[in-house]
C-alpha cells in the first residue's frame, strides 16, 4: 500500500491540478515543528499547518503567498513530495525565475 | 488488477514517470497501490531547467488519475509473461 503516512508532520511540497505549488514555510533551526502534514484519509484528502503558495513567474522571482491552514481534495492533487530542508533553505527563491506549472489536461 | 502486480514486481526499479502536466519524473519505485498511486524515492525532474520547482523534493508521491506515462525498465518486465497473464485474464472473464 503506497500510503501517505511517511508524509505526517514532514515539511512537503504540493503541486495541485491547476498547477498550483503549496509549500510549507522553512522552519528555523530547533524551532517548533510548523508547517507540515498534519493528516490525510484514504481518499488522499490532506491538512496542512501554516501553508505557503509559491506563485512562479518568468519575469519575477518566487513569491510566497501566505495561506494558512489548509484542507485540500484528494481529486486535486496531482504530487505530493517530501522537501528536503537543507536544500530548500539553500535556495535563493527571489532568483528563481520559472515558467508556472501548467494545469493537468487529460 | 493485473498491470498492479506488474507494479508490484518492478519495486525498487528505475522507472520515468510522465504527467498529465507535461512533468516527467524518474524516480526509483518505491510502492504502488490499487489506484496506481505511485510513490518514488531519489526523484529527479526531467527538464530541470525549465521546472525548478522540485529542486528540493527528494522523493514523493504521485496521484495515479494524473499519471500519463510510466517508463518501464524493459530489461524487468517478461512481456511474455504478461501477454500469457493477459489472455488467461480475458478468458476468465468471458467465461464469468
Amino acid at each position: 500500500m503506497s500510503s501517505l503516512q511517511g508524509y505526517v508532520d514532514r515539511r512537503v511540497l504540493l503541486i495541485l491540478q491547476d498547477g498550483r505549488v503549496i509549500v510549507f514555510p522553512a522552519s528555523k533551526p530547533n524551532a517548533n515543528p510548523q508547517g507540515v502534514m498534519v493528516g490525510f484519509d484514504q481518499k488522499s484528502n490532506v491538512v496542512l499547518s501554516d501553508s505557503k503558495e509559491r506563485i512562479y513567474s518568468i519575469d519575477a522571482g518566487v513569491e510566497e503567498a501566505p495561506l494558512g491552514l489548509y484542507l485540500v481534495k484528494g481529486d486535486m492533487i496531482v504530487l505530493i513530495g517530501e522537501l528536503d530542508d537543507a536544500v530548500d533553505q539553500a535556495v535563493d527563491l527571489g532568483t528563481i525565475h520559472a515558467e508556472p506549472i501548467p494545469p493537468i489536461r487529460y | 488488477m493485473l498491470i498492479f502486480s506488474v507494479f508490484k514486481t518492478l519495486t525498487d526499479q528505475q522507472v520515468t514517470v510522465e504527467l498529465k502536466n507535461d512533468l516527467s519524473i524518474t524516480g526509483v519505485l518505491k510502492s504502488v497501490d490499487q489506484f496506481l498511486n505511485i510513490r518514488l524515492d531519489n526523484i529527479k525532474v526531467l527538464d530541470e531547467a525549465r521546472h525548478p520547482h522540485m529542486m528540493a523534493v527528494k522523493n514523493c508521491f504521485i496521484r495515479g488519475s494524473v499519471v500519463r506515462y510510466v517508463q518501464l525498465p524493459s530489461e524487468h518486465v517478461d512481456t511474455q509473461l504478461l501477454e500469457d497473464a493477459t489472455r488467461r485474464e480475458s478468458l476468465a472473464a468471458v467465461k464469468r
